[in-house]
């Protein structure tokens, strides 16, 4: 009796309106419709949810961990692209 | 080259770093969690059994959907905690398998009978206690993808704890027979709850390694204090007795005194022979050869409609 194990899924969850998907784990499900169903059981049992996505974790393309430091280096010294970098007088207050 | 790997890799363990699946890690460190996360996963499902039993017995439909509930989220901590476990590079099928096979271990625990209704209410109370004092700290797990899965089981857990202690409250505030009951569960369920800690720190080999990996915080009698301490106000509550002779304050210590743990019933269970292993295991076998024709017909449904699907768009290009 030998049987194909059901393809592996990535589970994503918006929580509410307004906000994105969340990446929140994985299942297994033989179709896309399975997927979407069974993660609705397994993942949104307490309401945790108003919609759903499901990615076959085949199609999931990811950076390299090993090449995080010479990947993410590029802005790494560019301070100059945040606000505190520019040094302005007090009196201005908000901006 | 081995070596500073070995080094970096504690060093931002020490830094409380999360190591995620993608990331080198120790080979040792891959198969401690294996093993854990995917025995933790087969206690949740086997975890399943003895409380199942009661489901068509439940006293009433209130009690009836709460233990439906507990059941389908044992359930589904099963699936969050496979689905950690397999980011470690094995296939969910290789894990049942070990666990089909006996090689893979579950919790002791669900290798003891639920004789009465107020075993429901015991085991909410004292084996979910007795797993969230395990679990809490667990969500700080230096795997990133294990520590994720208890935050979702931690947050399910208040639920189970406090619809069993509701079980036990009513019954102890019931007729004579009723409370009788749930002292009878609680004597039963105490002991073995206590041997959920695992072994004395003493004689417990891997506990270094595992704390230095930051994989465990606490040690598994600093747990199964906790557990005691937190316990027998709960107990007064309900106006029961845990059944330990040895119990008692011990105000230089700040924490109870308690007995000697039966070692002996506890690695005999262990080893398979408690009085329900052969029948918890037999109840995954089945379900799992059972279920084969529908996992074949469900994999046959999807290549059908997607073949289907794709002459459909071949006809239509054409």
């Amino acid at each position: 009796m030998s049987n194909k194990e059901w393809p592996l899924w990535e589970v994503f969850i918006r929580a509410k309106q307004g906000l994105n998907h969340k990446h929140v784990g994985s299942l297994h499900a033989a179709d896309v419709k399975m997927a979407i169903e069974n993660a609705r059981d397994v993942y949104t049992r307490r309401m945790e949810g108003v919609s759903i996505w499901v990615v076959e974790s085949k199609n999931l393309h990811a950076s390299e961990p090993s090449e995080q430091e010479e990947f993410f280096d590029p802005a790494n010294d560019k301070i100059y692209r945040h606000p505190t970098f520019y040094i302005l007088p007090e009196e201005l207050n908000h901006m | 080259m081995e070596i500073n790997l070995e080094e970096a890799f504690q060093k931002r363990i020490d830094e409380e770093i999360k190591i995620e699946p993608r990331d080198w890690m120790p080979e040792k460190y891959r198969k401690t969690l294996l093993r854990q996360i995917s025995q933790h996963a087969h206690s949740e499902i086997v975890g399943m059994l003895p409380e199942g039993n009661w489901i068509t017995r439940a006293p009433n439909l209130r009690r009836k959907v709460a233990l439906l509930a507990k059941v389908q989220d044992e359930a589904g901590h099963g699936l969050y905690l496979y689905s950690a476990a397999e980011t470690l590079g094995m296939t969910r099928d290789e894990m049942l398998a070990e666990l089909h096979s006996g090689k893979a271990k579950y919790s002791s625990i669900f290798n003891y009978p639920t004789l009465t209704w107020a075993d429901m209410g015991a085991i909410g109370w004292l084996v979910d206690g007795a797993a969230i004092m395990n679990q809490v700290p667990l969500c700080r797990a230096s795997y990133g993808p294990y520590a994720r899965a208890m935050v979702r089981v931690c947050k399910e857990e208040s639920f189970h704890q406090r619809q069993g202690y509701e079980i036990m409250l009513t019954l102890c505030q019931g007729t004579p027979e009723q409370k009788a009951m749930a002292q009878d569960a609680l004597n039963r369920w105490w002991w073995p709850s206590m041997m959920m800690f695992g072994p004395n720190d003493d004689n417990s080999p891997n506990s270094a390694q595992s704390t230095k990996w930051k994989i465990k915080r606490f040690s598994n009698d600093e747990l199964r204090q906790k557990f005691v301490d937190v316990s027998v106000p709960q107990a007064e509550i309900l106006g029961i007795t845990i059944p330990d002779a040895d119990l008692k304050w011990n105000e230089a210590r700040g924490h109870y005194d308690f007995g000697v743990i039966n070692w002996d019933e506890f690695n005999q269970v262990v080893a398979g022979n408690g009085p329900c292993n052969k029948q918890r295991l037999k109840a995954r076998v089945d379900a799992w050869e059972n279920g084969a024709w529908v996992r074949e017909a469900a994999v046959a449904y999807a290549e059908k409609r997607e073949k289907r699907k794709q002459n459909t768009e071949n006809t239509n290009a054409a």
